[in-house]
């Protein structure tokens, strides 16, 4: 995949990589993404998954509390290059929470984040470092994944577009 | 289930019960972290308000509270020499002033955190109430199970001891039967209550039949002081009769676990041997007892009740006369 490339390029000591998954979109993109960096540098590198829900900024403000996910992470990030990977990134009070969360499990040397799609509409000072797509999209739409991705494809290696089809549809609930 | 009370276990559906057992799932990971905290009730307070000291319970209720970041209050009361109704009201209203976010309340007469729940504004969880319910409790049971076992329906569950005035095996008799598990509960004939069989359980005063073949077996604490000379002749008695030790668990299956709510009575409910080693789970019971009260706060607190209005007239209504 590219994004795996792209990763490997620009981050010097691929041995520190630490890949987070924010559940649920992230995580299967992060299976993909650990699998390709293997084949690429060598090194297995972890795949911790973390909720952000009990981080969330909005949970006072909701009628009821949503689900919480699974969080597990396999070793310490303490001086690791943590890598949050997210399906689609908005307003990016997601990845805001995430790094707070991330911050209650150790001091990562560096956090960047990986999307397969951005759709605008940023309402944090939030910068995405490697993302597969810019869709532009209107508030009210929503972005769908049509096909999910096949771990162990032989044709993984190429753009996350290919792999994913991916449709802009307008939606009441964004 | 935000802004809802949590009175007992009676009152909860069986999507209710199995929404928090998942949510305490998650919350068991936040103990296992070197920062157990997490940041979602920040801002929010918790009263523990225990007319009946309870240790073990004020306590998990006051770390939950806290991993949760809220502010938690401990108001402890004493026995009053008030007539009970009006220090209860006057105690709610006090309460109600100080605006906290969810109320945990223990007392030893049934139904008293019912009777806050009218008139406080934040939701009520109640911390165990006379021999009525102990919701956490039989809650952090299932959690327990759910967690050695991977499921409930289906299992036995054998209770023994004096089930007429636990608490605990009232709201694990409602917990369990409504997961699809078959309970049965054992003691001499003093503790069982006669309509016991009405919420569906089966009684048995032998104890060798009640374990047999059970997959799960919890023996309930005696209360020795209170109990001896009244519903059985001496504490060796029971011991020898209803203690639970290795000989008796053969009954059981071989994976059986053994539960018991705690504190202790070391070689009268449950033998030293069964005490401190597997198939007992009792440490596991108070671990996950803090992992379930989280997931009750989470998904209560935060909110003022619905119908919190109708309360706060009645008590303001009750202020004036």
């Amino acid at each position: 995949m590219r994004i795996s490339h792209e990763i490997v390029e620009r981050i010097d000591d691929p041995e520190r990589l630490y890949l987070v998954a924010i559940p649920n979109g992230g995580v299967p993109l992060g299976r993909i993404l650990i699998e390709n960096l293997e084949s690429l540098t060598g090194f297995q590198t972890p795949l911790g998954i973390l909720d952000t829900t009990l981080y969330r900024d909005d949970l006072s403000t909701r009628g009821s509390r949503p689900r919480l996910r699974r969080t597990e992470m396999p070793s310490s990030v303490d001086d690791r290059i943590v890598v949050l990977v997210e399906d689609v990134v908005s307003t990016g009070r997601t990845i805001r929470a995430a790094m707070d969360a991330l911050m209650d499990f150790g001091r990562p040397s560096q956090v960047r984040v990986v999307a397969l799609v951005d759709r605008g509409h940023r309402e944090l000072p939030i910068k995405i470092d490697f993302v597969g797509k810019n869709i532009p999209t209107q508030p009210n739409e929503k972005v769908i994944f049509s096909a999910a991705p096949v771990a162990g494809a032989t044709d993984v290696d190429q753009s996350g577009a290919d792999v994913l089809e991916l449709i802009v549809q307008a939606g009441e609930d964004s | 289930m935000i802004g809802r009370d949590i009175l007992g276990i009676e009152d909860l559906s069986r999507l209710d019960i199995e929404l928090i057992l998942e949510t305490a799932e998650r919350m068991q990971e936040i103990g296992t972290r070197e920062v157990k905290k997490v940041p979602t009730l920040r801002g929010r307070t918790l009263i523990n308000l225990f007319f009946e000291p309870s240790t073990r319970t004020q306590t998990s209720f006051e770390i939950a509270g806290k991993r949760l970041a809220a502010d938690v209050v401990n108001f402890s009361v004493s026995g009053s020499s008030v007539s009970k109704r009006e220090t209860l009201l006057d105690t709610a209203k006090t309460l109600d002033a100080m605006d906290p976010d969810v109320v945990v309340v223990r007392h030893k007469v049934a139904g008293v955190p019912h009777r806050l729940a009218e008139v406080l504004k934040a939701p009520v969880i109640n911390a165990g109430d006379g021999a009525h319910e102990h919701p956490s409790q039989a809650l952090l049971d299932m959690l327990t199970v759910m967690e050695q076992k991977g499921r409930i329906e289906g299992l036995t569950v054998t209770i023994i001891g004096d089930i007429a005035h636990s608490r605990v095996a009232r709201s694990n008799i409602y917990g369990f039967s409504k997961l699809g598990a078959e309970v049965r509960v054992a003691g001499p004939p003093t503790m069982l209550p006669p309509d016991i069989e009405a919420l569906g359980v089966k009684a048995y005063t032998n104890l060798r039949e009640a374990i047999e073949g059970a997959d799960v077996v919890m023996a309930l604490r005696i209360q020795m002081e209170r109990l001896e000379g009244a519903c059985f002749p001496s504490v060796r008695e029971y011991a020898a009769t209803f203690g639970l030790d290795r000989a008796k668990l053969r009954a059981a299956k071989d994976d059986a676990i053994v539960m018991h709510p705690g504190p202790v009575n070391r070689g009268v409910e449950l033998a030293h041997e069964l005490a401190d080693h597997r198939p007992s789970v009792i440490l596991d019971q108070v671990r996950n007892g803090v992992a379930l009260r989280m997931a009750l706060l989470y998904l209560v607190a935060g909110r003022p009740k619905l119908d919190a209005s109708a309360g706060a007239d009645e008590m303001a209504g009750g202020g004036e006369r």
